[in-house]
Order: C-alpha cells, then sequence, then structure tokens
C-alpha cells in the first residue's frame, strides 16, 4: 500500500492511495497562491498599472521588461495568472480508478486531472460539493475570461533567467509547470465525470474496496472518507471543524479503528480565534460605515460569507446600519446564495428546523428580501446604475489578482476612509496588497478558519485511536514565523509520518486476511470438531472461484459418472487434480492405550524399551519397530503393505487431524 | 435454515392503511404506519393487537421506516407511538419529516373538530411522535444497530418518497412504499441498483394497467379542462394537498400562459402557500429539469393560481378549483362538489385512485344518486371523468423495477387481490421467482439460503489464486484445501500449517520406514549411486537427487542404504516417507508408489547381478 503525494499544500491536498487492487486520488486542490506573482487583472483600463515600468536586471544584461513590471518594489508577472498544479509526473494519472472529492475548495485542480490526461475513471463528490464547487469553477473561468489578456509571458520561466530574478519568483518552484485556467469546455466535461453520493453511503469500487464519505462539518457538503475492506481500514481526514457554523456536524465516531489515517487541511490560522475575528470583523465594518467610508470584503462566493452574512443580520439592528447597502457581486452570487437553501439535508440541526417550518435555512433570504443585501453578475450592468456609498461590497477574488475585487481596489484604495477587510485565509494579505501599494486605505486583517486546530485535531485523534497518522511535513513542526510554539505541531506516538510535494510513502500496512464466502451447499456439508473448550476447526476442501475481486468457495464437484460409451475414449492422462492431502496431526499417542489397542488387534508380543524423548515398540511377531515419541511416531517395518497399513490406523485413532 | 417473515398489518391484499412487519436476521422492522380512508371505525387503523398482546412495541421493534407523507403510509403513527406506545426510532426522509406533521394535524382537525370524534391522537401526540423521528437521507447506510442497516432510494410518487433497503448480514429485504417509474412533471422516476435482496415488497396499486402514455393524458386532462371551460363549466379537481396537485398546477399554468386563458384558477386551503415553498426548499427531491432552472425561474411559483376562498364558489362564470381532499370523503372539495353536482356543465375529474367507500369511489363507478348525511340524496348531473395522474408504477413499471432490483422473492401489497393475483402469475412465469401475496395478518416465510463469510488467509488466499493461473478454468476447477478455525464469533481459513500455529498445537509426524533386503557387492555409497542412477532412467519426470548427506530422495521419498555388520554384501534399503507424502500432480499414491519402486529396483538389480 502506498501513498504519492502530488501537493504539498497542506489545505489544498492531492494525494494518490494505492490499496488493494485500486488507485484512488484523495482531493484535488489547486494551489492558487501561484497568482500572487502576477498583477491584477482590472476590469476597466487602469493607467496606475499600464505605467509601471518594465524590469531589467541591475547590470542591464537581462532584460524582460515586456514581461516583468515593477510595482512598489516587487516584481510581477504581466499576463494572465497561473496555478501551481498537482504533480502529474510522479505517476501515470491514467491509471486511476477513482478520485475521492472532499469539499469544494479542494476540487479546483479537477479538469486539469480528468481532462488530456487518459483519465478514465469516476469523481465521487456529495451533490453541495458538486453544485458549488461547479459555481466557483465558473467564476473562476468568468474572471480570466472577461480580461483576457493579449500576451502570455513564457521568457521569465526559462530556469537560467528565472534564476537571477529578485525574490520571491526567483524561488517559485516548478514554475515552467504553471498553468493558465480552463475553459468552461473543460469544467463541464469534468464535471460530467462526477457520480453524487450521500453521507455514510457505502459506495464498491471493484469488489475489492468500499469507500464511504463522512460529514467533517466544514462546509455545505464537506466530507472526510473512509477506505477500507473487510480487514484494513484507512480515513481520510480533510477540511473538518468542530465548530458550530451552517453545515452538518462532524462525524468522529465513523473514523475510529483506523489502521492508517491521513490527515490534510488544519486551520491556516492556529492562532486566530474564529468568533473573535467575527467580532471585528462586524467592529470595523460598523466604524468605517459609520465615519462615511466603504467596506470591501474580498472573498469566495460560497462558504464564510454564508456565516458572514448571518452575522450581519443580526448586527445590522444593533449597529444601526439598516440603510447601509450590502452588495454581493460575483458572476455566481445569486445561484450561490439560492443555492444554499436548497441543501436542507448538509445543514446543521437548526437550520435543518427551519426548513421544516417551511422558511428558508440562511436569514440572507430575509436580508435580500428586504432589499439590504443585493446581488449583481458584475460592476458592469445594473450594478453601476444602483450603487450607493458608502456600502458594502462583498466580492473576490480573495487573491485581489482578478474579479471585480480588482476595480474596488483601484477605486477605493486612494482614500483613508475606507477599509478592506480580509476574511479569507487562503493568502497572504500582505502579498495580496503589494501590486496596489502605496495604499492609503485601512487594511484589516480577520482570517476565518473553522478547520481543525492543533488543539482539537490531537483531541480527535485521542479519540479515534488510529494506529498510523500520515500528514503533511508542515504539522511536524511549528511554523517559521513561530518555531518556540511546540502547541503548534502535532505531537502523536508513533510520530506521524510526515510528506511533501512529490513523497512516495509505504504505508505500514501488513495484509493477513480476506473475506471469502463459502457457499452454503458446501458450509452445510463441514463437520467441525471441537480441539480445545469454545474453539472448534473443519478441514475444507473446496473450490474457490474469484470473480469481481469477491471469492467464493464451493463443494468440489463430483466428477461425473463416466458414461458407458462404446466409443473408445482417450483415457484420462490425468486424475482429477489435487485429490484432498492427508490431513496435519497433532497430539500425542499415549502408549498404555496403544498396546491395549494393538492387544485387540491381536499384536500382543511387543517389547517395550524407554529412550530419552519416549518409547520405542518391537513387534517381534511382524519384526518391526514402532518409535512413539511425543511430537512423531515412526513405523518401520519390512515391505508388508497391510501391516502398515493397520498401524497406520491404530495410530491416527489417538491423534487430531487438522 | 434462516427465514425472513413478512406480515402485512394493513395493505395486505388492500389498499390503505399500509403496515408490513418484516423479521430478518432476528430484527423486526415495522414498514409504515398508514390510516384507512375508507373506514371510520377501529378498522382505520392495523390492527397493532397482533404484536401487543405478546407485548410492549417497543420491546418487539427494532425500528419504524415509513415511506412518504400520504396519510395511508403514516396516518397511523401518532397512534401506534403515543397511544399504543412505542420508543424506539422512527425512520423517513427530510422532506417526510417536515411535511408528515402538517398532513397529520390536518387529519386530525377533520376527525376531532369536524366529526367530533373522542379518543384521537391530540396535537402535542403528533409533536412527540416526530420527536422520535430520525432523517434519512438518499443512498445513506443508515447503521440502526450493529447488524441491522437500512438505506433509502428515490422512489417518485410524491416529494421526498423513498425505497427502503433493509439489510441484515447478508440478507436483505426492500419494500417499495409507492412509486412511479416514469418522471413526471416535477418529479423523477424511481430508481434502484442491482441489489438483489431475498424479497422485494412492491405496491401493486396498478398491477393490471398499463397505462398509455403520460403526454396523452396530459392532452386528455387539458383538452377536458379547456372544453369545459370553454361552455362556461366550473371544473372541480379533487387533489391532496401535495404531490399530483403541484404536478397538475405546473401543467396547467404552462398551458393556461400557452393559450393566454383567463378563467381563474383557484387553489383551496391555506397550504397552497405552504405546500409550493416544501417544493422549493427541497428542490433537490424534484426532477432533473426543474433542479437545473431553479435558480432562473422557480417552477413552483405560480402566477395564474391563486388562493381560494369559500365564497368563489357561487361565483358566476367558468372556473377551475383544486380542492382538497382528493376522494371527495370530506372537506372543501366535498362541498364544492355538492354544490356543482347538479349542473350538467360542470366537471369534476378525479385524477387519482378513490379507495373504496369514498364518494370518489362511488361516482367513478357511475353512481348518479348519492345518499348524504341526513338522509338527504344527491343527484349527481354533472361531468365525472378519471385521468390516472396518480403516480404509482403500472404493471410494466412493477416489472421493470422487477428487472433492476433482480429480487429472489417477490411480495405484493398494496392493490387489490384480483389484481395482485394476476400480476403473481406474470411474475413468476416472467421471472421464475415465488411470489407472495398475505393477506392482512397472514404471514409469508421465505427461506434465504446465505453464505458464510469467513478470513480467509491472505497466503493461502494468494497461493492457491497463483495456483489457479491467471485466468480461471471452469472445465478444470481446482481444489483448495484448509483449515477452519471457528473461535468464539470469528471464522478463519487458514493453511492446515498456520491452523496449528495458531492453536498453539504440535505437529505430530508419522512417519513411516520401509526395509528392502538385497544383495549388492559394491560399498554403500556405490550401492546407493546405482540406486539413483537406476530410479533416474525408470521414473521419467520425477524429482530425483542425490542429496551429500548420503542419501537419495524421489520426490519427497528418502532412500538410503545401510549394510549389516555381519555380511556387506546384504544391503538394507530403507525407504522413509511421511504420513502427509502426496505428490501433485500424481498418478500415484504414496503406496503404489513404493511397491513400483520396489519392483523397479530388485529388477534393476537383478539386471545387474
Amino acid at each position: 500500500m502506498k501513498l504519492y503525494c502530488l501537493s504539498g499544500h497542506p489545505t489544498l491536498p492531492c494525494n494518490v492511495l494505492k490499496f488493494k487492487s485500486t488507485t484512488i486520488m484523495l482531493d484535488c486542490g489547486l494551489d492558487t497562491t501561484s497568482v500572487l506573482n502576477f498583477l491584477p487583472l482590472p476590469l476597466v483600463h487602469s493607467p496606475r498599472l499600464s505605467k509601471l515600468t518594465g524590469w531589467t536586471s541591475k547590470d542591464g544584461t537581462v532584460n524582460l521588461e515586456k514581461e516583468l513590471k515593477e510595482c512598489a518594489g516587487r516584481v510581477f508577472v504581466d499576463s494572465q495568472p497561473e496555478f501551481c498544479l498537482p504533480e502529474r509526473e510522479l505517476l501515470d494519472l491514467s491509471t486511476i480508478d477513482v478520485i475521492l472529492i472532499s469539499n469544494y475548495h479542494c476540487m479546483m485542480a479537477l479538469p486539469y486531472i480528468t481532462e488530456h490526461t487518459g483519465f478514465t475513471g469516476t469523481v465521487y463528490a456529495t451533490e453541495p460539493t458538486l453544485q458549488i464547487g461547479r459555481l466557483l469553477m465558473e467564476e473562476l473561468v468568468n474572471f480570466m475570461e472577461r480580461v483576457p489578456k493579449a500576451q502570455s509571458a513564457t521568457c521569465w520561466k526559462n530556469k537560467d533567467l528565472q534564476r537571477v530574478l529578485p525574490g520571491p519568483l526567483k524561488e517559485a518552484v516548478d514554475v515552467w509547470t504553471w498553468k493558465r485556467c480552463y475553459s468552461m469546455h473543460e469544467v463541464n466535461s469534468a464535471l460530467s465525470k462526477v457520480q453524487l453520493v450521500g453521507y455514510s453511503q457505502k459506495v464498491e469500487l471493484f469488489g475489492a474496496v468500499q469507500v464511504s464519505p463522512l460529514s467533517s462539518g466544514y462546509s455545505l457538503g464537506s466530507s472526510n472518507w473512509i477506505i477500507q475492506s473487510h480487514h484494513e481500514k484507512v480515513s481520510y481526514v480533510s477540511g473538518s471543524s468542530l465548530l458550530t457554523t451552517h453545515p452538518q456536524p462532524m462525524d468522529q465516531s465513523s473514523l475510529k479503528n483506523s489502521d492508517v489515517l491521513i490527515l490534510t487541511g488544519l486551520t491556516q490560522m492556529p492562532t486566530a480565534n474564529p468568533d473573535g475575528m467575527l467580532g471585528e470583523f462586524c467592529s470595523n465594518l460598523a466604524m468605517t460605515i459609520r465615519a462615511g467610508g466603504n467596506v470591501l470584503v474580498p472573498c469566495y462566493s460560497s462558504g464564510v460569507i454564508y456565516d458572514l452574512l448571518e452575522c450581519l443580520y443580526q448586527f445590522i439592528e444593533s449597529a444601526n446600519l439598516g440603510t447601509t447597502p450590502f452588495y454581493f457581486i460575483s458572476p455566481v452570487a445569486n445561484s450561490s446564495l439560492e443555492f444554499s437553501q436548497i441543501f436542507a439535508e448538509w445543514l446543521c440541526h437548526n437550520k435543518q428546523t427551519k426548513v421544516y417550518l417551511p422558511e428558508p435555512p440562511f436569514p440572507h433570504a430575509e436580508l435580500i428580501q428586504t432589499n439590504k443585501l443585493k446581488h449583481y453578475p458584475s460592476i458592469h450592468g445594473d450594478f453601476s446604475s444602483e450603487f450607493r456609498q458608502p456600502c458594502v461590497v462583498f466580492t473576490g477574488h480573495p487573491s485581489l489578482r482578478f474579479g471585480d475585487v480588482v476595480h474596488f481596489m483601484e477605486l477605493w484604495g486612494k482614500s483613508s476612509l475606507n477599509t478592506v477587510i480580509f476574511t479569507e485565509p487562503d493568502f497572504s494579505y500582505l502579498d495580496a496588497l503589494a501590486p496596489y501599494q502605496p495604499l492609503a486605505m485601512k487594511c484589516v486583517y480577520c482570517p476565518i478558519d473553522t478547520r481543525l486546530n492543533f488543539h482539537q485535531v490531537s483531541k480527535l485523534l485521542k479519540e479515534v485511536q488510529p494506529l498510523h497518522v500520515v500528514c503533511p511535513e508542515q504539522y511536524t513542526q511549528p511554523p517559521l514565523s513561530q518555531s518556540h510554539r511546540s502547541d503548534l505541531m502535532l505531537e502523536l506516538t508513533p510520530p506521524p509520518m510526515p510528506y511533501r510535494r512529490c513523497s512516495v510513502l509505504n504505508l505500514p500496512f501488513r495484509r493477513r486476511y480476506e473475506r471469502v464466502y463459502i457457499l452454503p451447499e458446501l458450509a452445510n456439508s463441514l463437520t467441525p470438531n471441537e480441539v480445545k473448550p469454545g474453539v472448534s476447526v473443519a478441514t475444507v476442501s473446496a473450490v474457490l472461484h474469484s470473480k469481481d475481486n469477491k471469492h467464493t468457495l464451493q463443494s468440489v464437484p463430483k466428477p461425473p459418472p463416466v458414461a458407458p460409451s462404446k466409443k473408445r475414449k482417450r483415457v484420462v492422462e490425468e486424475p482429477p487434480v489435487g485429490l484432498a492431502p492427508k490431513p496435519l496431526l497433532s497430539g500425542a499417542v499415549p502408549l498404555e492405550s496403544f498396546l491395549v489397542t494393538l492387544q485387540k488387534h491381536g499384536i500382543t508380543e511387543v517389547k517395550v524399551e524407554e529412550t530419552p524423548d519416549g518409547h520405542i515398540l518391537h513387534l517381534q511377531a511382524e519384526d518391526t519397530l514402532i518409535q512413539l515419541e511425543d511430537d512423531g511416531t515412526h513405523i518401520v517395518c519390512d515391505n508388508n503393505e497391510p501391516l502398515r497399513t493397520t498401524l497406520r490406523d491404530l495410530v491416527l485413532r489417538f491423534l487430531q487431524k487438522l | 435454515m434462516p427465514e425472513i417473515k413478512v406480515t402485512p398489518l394493513g395493505a395486505g391484499q388492500d389498499v390503505g392503511r399500509s403496515c408490513i412487519l418484516v423479521s430478518i436476521g432476528g430484527k423486526n422492522i415495522m414498514l409504515d404506519c398508514g390510516m384507512h380512508m375508507g373506514y371510520n371505525d377501529d378498522r382505520r387503523f392495523p390492527d397493532f393487537s397482533y404484536v401487543t398482546q405478546n407485548g410492549r412495541l417497543t420491546d418487539f421493534l427494532d425500528c419504524v421506516i415509513i415511506s412518504h407523507f400520504h396519510l395511508d403510509h403514516c396516518g397511523a403513527l401518532p397512534y401506534m407511538s403515543e397511544m399504543v406506545g412505542y420508543d424506539g426510532p422512527i425512520y423517513m426522509t427530510h422532506p417526510t419529516k417536515a411535511i408528515c406533521p402538517i398532513l397529520l394535524e390536518d387529519f386530525r382537525k377533520i376527525t376531532v373538530d369536524k366529526k367530533g370524534e373522542t379518543n384521537f391522537f391530540t396535537s402535542q401526540m403528533i409533536k412527540d411522535c416526530m420527536k422520535k423521528v430520525v432523517p434519512l437521507n438518499l443512498h445513506q447506510t443508515v447503521q440502526v444497530d450493529d447488524e441491522l442497516e437500512i438505506k433509502a432510494y428515490y422512489a417518485g410518487h410524491v416529494l421526498g418518497a423513498a425505497m427502503v433497503q433493509i439489510k441484515v448480514g447478508s440478507e436483505s429485504v426492500v419494500y417499495t412504499g409507492d412509486y412511479n417509474m416514469t418522471p413526471d412533471r416535477h418529479l423523477g422516476a424511481a430508481w434502484i441498483d442491482k441489489c438483489r435482496p431475498d424479497i422485494l415488497i412492491s405496491e401493486s396499486t396498478y398491477a393490471t394497467t398499463i397505462r398509455d402514455s403520460k403526454r396523452c393524458r396530459e392532452r386528455d386532462f387539458l383538452k377536458k379542462v379547456h372544453e369545459s371551460i370553454e361552455r362556461g363549466g366550473k371544473v372541480l379537481i379533487p387533489v391532496f394537498a401535495l404531490g399530483r396537485a403541484q404536478e397538475l398546477c405546473i401543467l396547467l399554468e404552462t398551458f393556461w400562459e400557452r393559450m393566454n386563458l383567463k378563467a381563474p384558477i383557484y387553489f383551496s386551503t391555506g397550504l397552497t402557500e405552504k405546500a409550493n415553498h416544501y417544493y422549493k426548499l427541497f428542490i433537490t427531491w424534484t426532477n432533473q429539469k426543474i433542479r437545473k432552472t431553479f435558480v432562473q425561474r422557480n417552477m413552483f411559483e405560480f402566477k395564474h393560481i391563486k388562493a381560494f376562498d369559500r365564497s368563489y364558489a357561487d361565483n358566476p362564470g367558468p372556473m377551475v378549483v383544486f380542492a382538497t381532499p382528493g376522494m371527495l370523503h370530506a372537506g372543501q372539495s366535498l362541498q364544492i362538489f355538492k354544490k356543482w353536482a347538479g349542473n350538467e356543465k360542470n366537471m369534476v375529474i378525479m385524477p387519482g385512485y378513490c379507495v373504496q367507500g369514498t364518494i370518489g369511489h362511488k361516482i367513478l363507478n357511475g353512481q348518479r344518486k348519492l345518499e348524504m348525511e341526513g338522509r338527504a340524496t344527491l343527484d349527481v348531473k354533472l361531468q365525472v371523468e378519471y385521468m390516472s395522474f396518480s403516480a404509482h408504477a403500472d404493471a410494466k413499471g412493477i416489472m421493470q423495477l422487477i428487472r433492476m432490483a433482480e429480487p429472489r422473492n417477490m411480495l405484493l401489497v398494496h392493490g387489490e387481490a384480483a389484481k395482485m393475483e394476476f400480476l403473481k402469475g406474470k411474475i413468476e412465469q416472467e421471472f421464475s421467482i415465488d411470489c407472495y401475496m398475505p393477506a392482512n395478518g397472514e404471514t409469508a416465510m421465505v427461506t434465504t439460503n446465505p453464505s458464510v463469510p469467513v478470513d480467509m488467509s491472505l497466503n493461502l488466499l494468494k497461493r492457491e489464486m497463483a495456483l489457479g493461473g491467471p485466468l480461471p478454468d471452469p472445465k478444470k476447477p481446482r481444489t483448495m484445501h484448509g483449515t477452519l478455525i471457528m473461535k468464539e464469533n470469528s471464522l478463519k481459513l487458514v493453511s492446515s500449517e498456520q491452523a496449528l500455529k495458531e492453536l498453539g498445537l504440535n505437529e505430530h509426524q508419522l512417519r513411516f520406514t520401509c526395509r528392502v533386503q538385497l544383495q549388492d557387492p559394491h560399498s554403500d555409497p556405490d550401492t546407493l549411486h546405482r540406486v539413483y542412477t537406476h530410479l533416474k532412467s525408470v521414473l521419467k519426470g520425477y524429482t530425483i537427487q542425490h542429496l551429500p548427506d548420503g542419501t537419495v530422495m524421489v520426490e519427497s521419498i528418502v532412500i538410503k542404504v545401510s549394510s549389516s555388520a555381519e555380511d556387506v554384501n546384504a544391503k538394507v534399503l530403507l525407504l522413509s516417507w511421511s504420513y502427509q507424502v502426496q505428490q501433485s500432480p500424481v498418478i500415484f499414491s504414496s503406496e503404489p508408489f513404493n511397491q513400483f519402486l520396489f519392483s523397479s529396483s530388485r529388477k534393476g538389480f537383478r539386471h545387474t547381478r
């Protein structure tokens, strides 16, 4: 059993598990942090960005002014942003049988894997994961395609040139494998390979392995996965949460008794308390609005935004913000808000109860109804005429490199009245802001990451007690910036097996048993015999049938009676293969009883001689020796077949047969 | 032999008060707990005394499963759980859990408030009963306890309707509830995988019907409504608040839109709005098309259909009214019917099945004079139309489901005996499986023959698979041998050697040695070598080795030579083998082999002599 690690990003994992005869990809995360190296894509012409100077090396030998631009002391690639894909050379992706998706954030690389690689398998995901994942992909494609960039920068990727570039471009890894965004056609094709599953549904893969998604409590439809056979169990834990937000609570108990637990997707903000952050978010928002400024919230169009809106729903009245317009701008804003209301089965208990009334589970329905929250597909169209300031805008992309957020950064960046509040933990806010510097706007960092922290995860592991834990290497040491915080790492016995991008781990498994089925006819013919109290054995002779990885044992068919035929049949050279072998013997032959038995069979002249290990019986009339020892009996005689057979049967009477 | 027992307490050779007891692998499950629309006395509920005469329901039942929210499937639930007494889990899907209490409350109101019955369940009892409900998701495998698991499949029929698979070990039963094998305007078609249950318990409402295409029926329906409206008549469509109502609303709404019709369409009772809300929130349970487009246009927001008020019934001019309940046995639909029955311009369209004893059933059977309460009679002059819109599988659909699930046995409920009999014959003929149709209180017993799961040592399995070659050869079955160890609840199949080890037993070696006297003048090693070369030439195709320790091995038979102290020429050939000796493949067992060896040895030496 092996684990191939195709991504080094701990929260955007992509691993491949080879388990029994199946090849299973666990998640398909796309590392989007690579886009931070690119210039933002403005929706309308930006004089500031177009006036940036090109980059040439100090000594003037390297000139990449067409591709690289300098902005506030940093160098950015002027091209359509590109993503860092999961490793594609480590194993042949066409051999992957299935892909298990744990949540909509961890499937963004799917089209790169399922298209153009020869992939012919099935992708398993829950319905909310599929629907919201589709929205996020659609949004990404839309962000990229509506501002096409004529040029594509490739020269800077040359190894020799990259070496002389300033950081962080210089340190960027595998830049030649970075890829532009996929097309909607590829998204549709990739998603057509998804098969929907429900929590705790047992899905059989080729009869060899059973996989089952479990609620992970992190987002709508998010799941952890159990991959098991009758005797082995691997748990795959991806983004999970124990906090009470909108999704169904995490199913912890089903993770018990795992041989191996693969742990990914812990919080990226181990020191930030989500509740505290939410409070800070609200107070900063209110402060800015009261002072007459605008608030920009760069965010994904699904996930934490539902919680933010719910929090604001309660907060608006008390903070006297009833008249402030809230805008949610995304090509999929409407769909995201609508979809959130129809997944009652996947929500926490409180929200389910509301659906039974019947009321929409999320209060943003009411915010929309009362016109407090308005949503638009983009800044163009209706929004430009209806837009009032001061206001609060939720929009993407949180990297600030593309999407409508770029426009608001350019628009509001110059005024210190305005505030940008970062709530998504995926990007460093300083890096995100770099191409907009210098900025007058206030910046507040309130990352809300509800995924498990180290304290929660160690408690969880104590509870479910896996034999072995596999995790990204980042979790086995404290973060670089807080190297003294030994509480910000996993400490386990035995220590976790760390992985990094391109690792291939041999999982410590010893498979010893396989489930087979004894057909009723054979089962009825077995004759168990008790060898110890409570333990019985039966010898089994059967025909093994293996089909679709399922094994059954049937009775040995009786050879058909040879039909008396006049035709001379070819003499069967091979008799039925595999006569029942003689059983193994166990026990010992007790001397006294054996002598009595011999006597009964007319063997009376027996001379017994004691040896260090037992006795030698000399059957004088027959000129035969029988050597009796605790763990063996040896019959030595002349070539007298009937005698030997008799003696053999007498000895066997005293022994157990296996 | 293990058996599965199925006893209908209701819906055995009947439609109404569905309630079926299943005993499987030591577990007892109640499937549905409905009421009978045709009775107002004790017979309206299933006869729970079948169980309670021997003890409490809670002790007997491991769980109760409700297939969908129709009252003939859940109407007796509060009576069963709160009045007879049951505290175990009750499973149903989310939409059923949401809608079922509303219909129960409605039912209670009609019975208690309008008819003045006492000794009926109260609102509080409905609430207490619903607290015992555990929601089910589609395809989720719910572990009721360590052994009993249930799984829900989509059944079409109404919002949230489910078929359930009940599984204990390798035995299983599937109960369909009511289902529909063709998608309609708002729901999808029932689906199940090839799960090969021991018994498939299916409804058989339309056991003898094969319905024409849905499109034709829809066209017919619209034509009739349209004609009636054109001549200024009023159209009454008795429906149940949820289910067919929504389908017909979608149908009329799109028709009105297309034909630009102005006549008002009304929907009775306050349930409308609420009902449509349920459809909006549980849109994932509707059909593909509605789900795909719901963000742009929600099919359950109607433009032409307005809420009905009692006074509208006397308004002049044409109109279409959807009124509850669907079988004209009480409530608003019956009131409107009484008002409109005298005018031949008017029309009543019965879109679904009507239970015996209801007015719906009577007028469908052509009765034109109805006895009403208080000895009054009502002349029925309006047109009576029947359109089978109720979403049950027809005979074709039932056969289709059997093909999908491949059951080993079939059991029919929720249908009329005569019709069942006909379908039973068809099923037995076409699928050659047994088909049962027990009446209420009768038990059908099905013997199952489950395989025994055992854990086979991987070493043994791999060894066997390797010997068997890459492809199975059906003509040459290979026999494997092993030892089955039965300890507590575990069954392990291992090789005999491993069995000895695991049981902590010593192996007892049984060996035989045979002495053969011969005369040979050579030294002992030379004699042995001569034996060796001779055997080699005589026994082709056997492994014969001359080992450095002064022995010759023929397969696993050991040959040694020794000479007596007195006569160096008198040699003794010692042939030694163990009890287990058996070469494979072999032409001979160990004894004949030895015979052969002796004769050939002797012969050989005679030659040399």
